[in-house]
């Protein structure tokens, strides 16, 4: 099976009601938040500027894992990376590495990433978001 | 986070500094509602008038906040400028949500600050921060100074209020995130006499979940009959403003000061005509997937040579009912125009609305004259009506001023109180009839949600009393505990008693969930106890001769069933609202 990646193609459509945001925290970090979640929903200047998702891009080579210096963060295969938290020491390379800064820190330092799961995708009510195949190299196909 | 006390930031703006207190008594208030009542009779004080600077103003969120979809609403309680008595009025935006991010069951801001000032809090921040130069500057304005100001974009929200609060406006509002407000009973003159010009609320805390599967499983469910059946389909399609055409068509839309009920020219602003017209996108409240606010947008040409600026502006029933029908302005555009004058002022739409209605009849018939209002004024005349509000918000004249205290007062002084559409406050935009207006008169927070009288008036096939009281009685109660978790009250047909139980108990609050309709009754008798020792006498509520008259699809109405049906609501709300034993 091909491996996918998460993608924003509609994000234009985007509300503000940060489904997935809540969605990636409490299915996949077992919290309720705004900010331990790997889609983060900002806007761009208040709401009458419509709305912005800080999601990894699925770099590949990743930055964020060349800047572990625990092997915390892996290259995934497809882009993005793996995490093993059990490695991480907190020191918060990663989320400084990011070049979108689609990588939050809780206060404690821990960090949280796109995992490019897709548990966000059937929350969004519009439909903003999307699991897209990607090529051996790293490319999206065409959908 | 999941607690059975109440973590409440107390915070006195003379001093800017503030403590953490965790409060008993989730067993017997829930939240929202029943603590906002619950925190007023700790920290209000009734003998003193709304604008003593020790009366609190609470902010309020419940059990369920941020843990279920539409569990997005923020409750204020506070003594009212409108009638000095306690009252409630509700909001959505990101308040909720950043409340609960920022680990707050509630917020208590007390005291005065010494110069006009902005409160940031946040769940590892407290700073009371100057801020004169705000003063005066319109809400908009306001708005993108303190998002720069502050930090926290997106997972923040920001209340404000403009010169209508600040001028101690009766029905100043308090806004939210630009496009939701605390609108009615004048919670924004309460944070201007406080010198408050705006509230930062940070949400930047985190918390974990229950274990085992059974929550995100029910979440799902929760989220798929709100978003995957047709429940909620009315809210996000037209929105409220599908309520225009088929008001109109009932003749039970208030047109120009409730002369007419009824105008073929509703077209013209109904709820069709503007999602085909002027409807630029929707958004939503935090944690709301349905996501009901309609945002239209006005370009307006600045220069002969083709040179525009566009606004946005959000719109409901409501508003283009208290700034069109009720003002006889009938193009979208126009509409959108006075409601973001409405905003930028800080006014609550639907009191300027009927209030600026009134004073165009007084006005029309004499009774006021150029001195008072600066401008002649006629329906539809949208310049006039527009200079109009800026007169009213910023208290031109006495007349202004007066008029800024409530449509009844004005009236007291200069006559035409029997076409002043007061119902406790200025009308909602609902001539459905006696049920409907009897609630508005005598309910909690004499809003047309606080018991769906209009709802009554068009099911109820005969003009019963004990059946029209059994219905508003039991809405109410059912609503209270809505308003207590906090759930938006167009979930009402989501949320029934059942699946909130199944809410509470997956969070741990299974006992609670088997007590709800005890608890809810609890918290009706605590509201009303609390709105008579403020001195509400429900038996001096007057519904004035206008609202008599009115013709609709039902005939005329029924004054002997309204005011046997106002009688008996009266003499319950008294037996309701009795001191409690011991």
């Amino acid at each position: 099976m091909a491996v996918k990646i998460l993608t924003t193609p509609r994000l234009e459509r985007c509300i503000g009601c940060y489904s997935c945001s809540l969605a990636c925290a409490r299915l996949v970090h077992r919290r309720l938040s705004w900010e331990t979640a790997g889609i983060r929903i900002f806007t761009s200047g208040g709401l009458s500027t419509g709305f912005e998702a800080k999601v990894c891009l699925a770099c590949e080579p990743p930055p964020c894992a060349a800047a572990c210096p625990t092997g915390a963060f892996a290259p995934r295969k497809g882009g993005g990376v793996v995490v093993r938290r059990r490695l991480c020491i907190r020191c918060g390379e990663c989320a400084r590495a990011c070049p979108v800064d689609a990588i939050s820190l809780d206060p404690q330092g821990e960090p949280f990433v796109c995992l490019h799961c897709g548990r966000c995708v059937p929350f969004c009510p519009h439909d903003c978001l999307a699991m897209r195949p990607v090529s051996a190299d790293g490319r999206e196909e065409a959908p | 986070m999941i607690r059975d006390t109440f973590r409440v930031l107390w915070v006195d703006l003379a001093t800017g500094k503030g403590r953490v207190e965790e409060l008993p008594g989730r067993e017997e208030v829930l939240g929202g509602s029943g603590l906002a009542a619950r925190l007023f009779e700790q920290y209000g004080r009734p003998e003193l008038p709304w604008n003593h600077p020790e009366q609190p103003l609470i902010f309020t969120i419940g059990p369920l906040t941020g843990y279920f979809p539409l569990m997005s609403k923020t409750v204020a309680g506070f003594k009212s400028p409108y009638h000095d008595q306690y009252a409630e009025s509700h909001a959505g935006g990101r308040s909720a949500l950043a409340l609960r991010f920022a680990d707050l069951d509630a917020l208590v801001v007390s005291g005065r600050a010494p110069r006009p000032s902005v409160l940031g809090v946040g769940s590892r921040h407290l700073e009371v921060r100057e801020a004169h130069y705000l003063w005066g500057r319109d809400v908009l304005a306001v708005g993108k100074y303190l998002r720069r100001m502050f930090s926290g974009a997106g997972h923040r929200s920001i209340l404000r209020i403009g010169p209508a609060g600040e001028q101690g406006c009766a029905y100043a509002c308090i806004n939210v995130d630009t496009y939701r407000h605390f609108g009615r009973l004048g919670g924004g003159a309460v944070m201007g006499a406080k010198h408050l010009k705006a509230i930062v609320i940070q949400g930047d805390a985190t918390f974990p979940l229950p274990e085992g599967k059974e929550y995100a499983a029910l979440f799902e469910r929760v989220f798929r009959l709100l978003t995957d059946t047709p429940m909620m389909q009315k809210y996000h399609n037209l929105g409220t403003p599908a309520n225009i055409r088929v008001l109109n068509d009932l003749k039970a839309l208030p047109w120009r000061n409730l002369t007419a009920t009824s105008d073929p020219r509703a077209e013209e602003i109904s709820g069709e005509r503007f999602a085909e017209a002027v409807l630029l996108r929707n958004t939503a409240c935090a944690g709301c997937p349905v996501g009901c606010i309609h945002l239209g947008f006005v370009r307006e040409k600045f220069r002969a040579e083709n040179r525009y600026f566009f606004r946005q502006i959000g719109y409901d029933h409501e508003p283009i009912y208290a700034m069109g029908s009720m003002l006889g302005v009938t193009d979208a555009f126009q509409v959108l125009r006075l409601i973001e004058t409405t905003d930028r002022l800080g006014l609550d739409v639907m009191s300027a609305g009927v209030a600026l209605a009134w004073a165009v009849e007084a006005w029309e018939r004499g009774l006021l004259t150029e001195s008072d209002t600066l401008l002649p004024l006629g329906f539809g005349d949208v310049p006039a009506l527009e200079q109009a509000l800026h007169h009213l918000a910023r208290g031109a004249t006495d007349f202004y001023r007066l008029l800024a205290q409530g449509t009844a007062k004005a009236a007291a002084v200069y006559g035409g109180g029997d076409f002043a559409c007061v119902l406790g406050q200025e009308m909602a935009g609902y001539a459905t009839g006696e049920v409907f207006f009897v609630s508005q008169a005598l309910g909690f927070r004499h809003s047309h949600l606080d018991a769906a009288g209009y709802s009554f008036d068009q099911k109820a096939r005969e003009r019963r009393v004990e059946e029209a009281l059994d219905y508003l009685l039991a809405e109410e109660r059912q609503r209270v505990i809505l308003t207590s978790l906090v759930a938006c009250l167009f979930a009402r047909e989501v949320y029934r008693p059942e699946l909130v139980a199944e809410c509470l108990a997956v969070l741990g609050y299974g006992e609670l969930a088997a007590r709800l309709g005890e608890v809810g009754e609890a918290i009706q008798r605590r509201r009303w106890r609390l709105k008579l020792a403020t001195g509400y006498d429900p038996d001096r509520v007057e519904i004035p001769r206008r609202l008599l008259e009115v013709e609709n699809w039902k005939g005329k109405v029924d004054a002997d069933f309204m005011t046997a049906l106002k009688a008996a609501y009266a003499r319950v709300i008294r037996e309701l609202g009795r001191p409690a034993q011991g």
